[in-house]
């Protein structure tokens, strides 16, 4: 009989972040269809109030690594913690969240247990007592279920490929797993986090639409110059008033980090395609961005895909985006903001 | 500064992304149709990691880079016509598959011991560079095997930047959720570093560095070892190209004004 493991690290105030829901969503269903046992493993800081927010949700035990030293997302003691877990769990099966945090360990964790790893999961499976799970390769170009044999098997499931488990918290008290840390487990300090300033924070995995600006907006327009900081204007009042989160061509992210002086909001993070991201948006907008494959490859997991161009024959209208718009996008864009004007 | 770096970037060869890539059933699994003849480049996230660690290694005085790659000798060769005019680099080829679909956890043995097989390589001054995923299997996993076979357990994914401190030390930056990114102080080599894209573009071709690298790089295609490497009870099936045709609408001809209008009730759609 399976165990399957669901595995988390906990956010700074010890609750759960919605991918890690996510995960556990797929465990229990999973669970449920190879009518295995589930396990719960937590760690962070501190693993109570998560513990208690799932604690309803059909493990039959809980297990957890917490304390100061596993506060920080640093690859030794996340290692260490991991292991130990797994260890503690005899899984056969685990499903953690593709989070930054346990994307850099879980391969290492695994090697350690000898068992196997597939990671940016989309799907998981279970039919006649095997599981299948579904993924992509040559960065969203081909799609392919597979199956292993080898166990532990650890899935890294993306976010937003399942719905998050949902239930009525509860109390329970995790088993507490010792991990002892050494010194050489510390040589890595973890200092703090990098973030734009507000007004520059143009990532919003959250939003309805993805904005997508390409290197068109930088270019010599119809009167010979270029328009550089009214595109900049155009672009920062639409994500203002739309909420929407900013992608880019790789062109405009180069173009950008040769000239200062072109569009300042944008780095690498915003970058889509082969190179860049790959976000998941219910809608998506591109803006004088020619739609090449390496680029809308990064477009994988947009719904509704309309795109602005001045070229009647650019990559979105062999079949790369539902609508194409053959126009300026600079005019457009204008008009779209005056719309979006708040009443 | 004293603390010269033995930088191993590890970089598989890809296929020339704007190919067009079909899958088809080979003899040992999926694989991608006319897989030998269509352009292939260095594995663009690994690329960022070469340019960095041939930067590195030129501001730290003793210090050395390997390219150690896995990819069929014929296609190693050809890609190497171009990587070698980049910067100075000695290579270490391993004959095998740069397919997508070859297992991680056995091309990360065979890197692991070619790493191990590089004469002269002192592994506690290790620092091993790749991209944090491949255009391949696009999986971010191989790096992090072969730093545990290592016995590495100072790792760093998506990386942007790495600045060595007086006191041999590094501070690192890695992409974390919300456009942000992580900073934490490394005590010195080894270390497992996945970049992402860096902060160096490419370099340009220089023929003489091409010149010098072609020197040391055609033995070692030539000593290229050979891995074998099995499915070991991994099995695909529903390998398959989505359907990724939109029947797209072309709007010409509409003043802009309607196409914003248009573009706002969309929008607002729930
Ligand atoms: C190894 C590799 C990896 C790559 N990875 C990526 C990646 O991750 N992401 C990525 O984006 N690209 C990637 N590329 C590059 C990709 O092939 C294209 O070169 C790039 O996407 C082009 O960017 P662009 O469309 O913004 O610029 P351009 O090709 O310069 O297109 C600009 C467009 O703007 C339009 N335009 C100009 N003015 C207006 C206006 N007023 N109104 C409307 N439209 C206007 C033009 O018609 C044109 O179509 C990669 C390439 C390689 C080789």
């Amino acid at each position: 009989m399976d165990t399957i493991l669901f595995l988390a690290h906990t956010e700074e105030d010890g609750t759960l972040g919605k991918p890690a829901l996510e995960a556990l969503g797929a465990a229990v269903e999973l669970n449920q269809a190879l009518k295995g046992t589930l396990v719960a493993a937590l760690y962070g800081a501190t693993a109570q109030p998560a513990a208690d927010a799932i604690a309803n949700c059909g493990a039959s035990r809980f297990l957890a690594v917490a304390g100061e030293d596993f506060a920080s997302a640093r690859y030794a003691t996340d290692a260490a913690a991991c292991e130990a877990l797994l260890r503690a769990a005899q899984a056969t099966i685990v499903i953690t969240a593709a989070t930054s945090r346990s994307s850099r360990v879980m391969a290492g964790v695994t090697r350690r247990v000898g068992g196997c790893v597939d990671t940016h999961v989309t799907a998981i499976a279970a039919g006649s007592g095997s599981v299948t799970v579904t993924r992509w390769f040559y960065r969203q170009r081909i799609e392919a279920s597979l199956t292993r044999t080898q166990r532990p098997w650890v899935l890294l499931l993306d976010p937003g490929a399942h719905s998050p488990w949902q239930g009525a918290s509860g109390s329970v008290t995790p088993e507490l797993i010792a991990v002892p840390v050494t010194e050489s487990m510390r040589r890595t300090t973890v200092r703090g986090m990098i973030t734009p300033p507000a007004d520059q924070q143009t990532i919003r995995p959250d939003a309805k639409l993805l904005f997508v600006a390409g290197a068109g907006w930088t270019k010599k327009q119809k009167d010979g110059q270029t328009h550089v900081p009214e595109a900049e204007t155009l672009i920062v009042d639409f994500l203002h008033k739309s909420k929407a989160s900013l992608g880019s061509s790789k062109s405009l992210v180069e173009l950008t980090g040769e000239n200062q002086s072109a569009l300042r909001f944008m780095s690498h993070l915003n970058q889509v395609g082969q190179t860049g991201a790959t976000p998941r948006h219910p809608k998506g907008l591109s803006t004088c961005c020619h739609g090449e494959e390496p680029h809308t490859v990064g477009w994988r997991f947009i719904g509704e895909r309309r795109a602005i161009n001045l070229d009647p024959n650019c990559g979105w209208a062999r079949g790369k985006a539902d609508v194409l718009y053959v126009a300026d996008a600079f005019e457009v864009m204008g008009k779209v903001n005056a719309l979006l004007l708040p009443s | 500064m004293t603390n010269p770096y033995h930088v191993v970037v590890c970089a598989s060869v890809v296929p020339d992304p704007l190919q067009t890539l079909e899958p088809i059933t080979g003899p040992s699994g999926p694989a991608l149709k006319n897989e030998m003849m269509l352009p292939a480049i260095l594995d663009p996230w690994a690329s960022h990691a070469l340019y960095e660690g041939a930067n590195l290694v030129k501001h730290i005085a003793g210090s050395k880079l390997w390219l150690v790659s896995m990819a069929p000798k014929a296609k190693l060769q050809q890609v190497m016509m171009t990587v070698a005019q980049k910067v100075p680099l000695q290579l270490v080829a391993v004959d095998g598959p740069s397919s997508g679909f070859a297992d991680a956890h056995q091309t990360a043995t065979a890197l692991a011991a070619a790493i191990r097989g590089i004469v002269g390589i002192d592994l506690s001054r290790l620092l091993l560079f790749g991209g944090w995923e491949s255009a391949s299997r696009s999986a971010g996993v191989t790096l992090q095997l072969i730093g545990e076979e290592l016995g590495i357990v100072d790792q760093f994914q998506g990386v942007d930047a790495i600045t060595p401190q007086e006191d041999g030390s590094f501070e690192v930056l890695e992409r974390v959720e919300g456009a942000r990114h992580q900073v934490s102080l490394c005590a010195g080599p080894p270390a497992v570093l996945g970049w992402a894209t860096g902060n160096l573009g490419e370099p340009r071709n220089d023929p003489q560095v091409g010149m010098a690298n072609m020197r040391t790089i055609m033995p070692a295609l030539q000593r290229a070892t050979v891995a074998a490497i099995s499915a070991d009870g991994l099995q695909y099936s529903n390998v398959a190209t989505p359907k990724q045709q939109r029947q797209t609408r072309i709007v010409k001809d509409l003043p802009a004004e309607d196409i914003a209008r248009e573009i706002v009730q969309w929008i607002k759609q729930e």
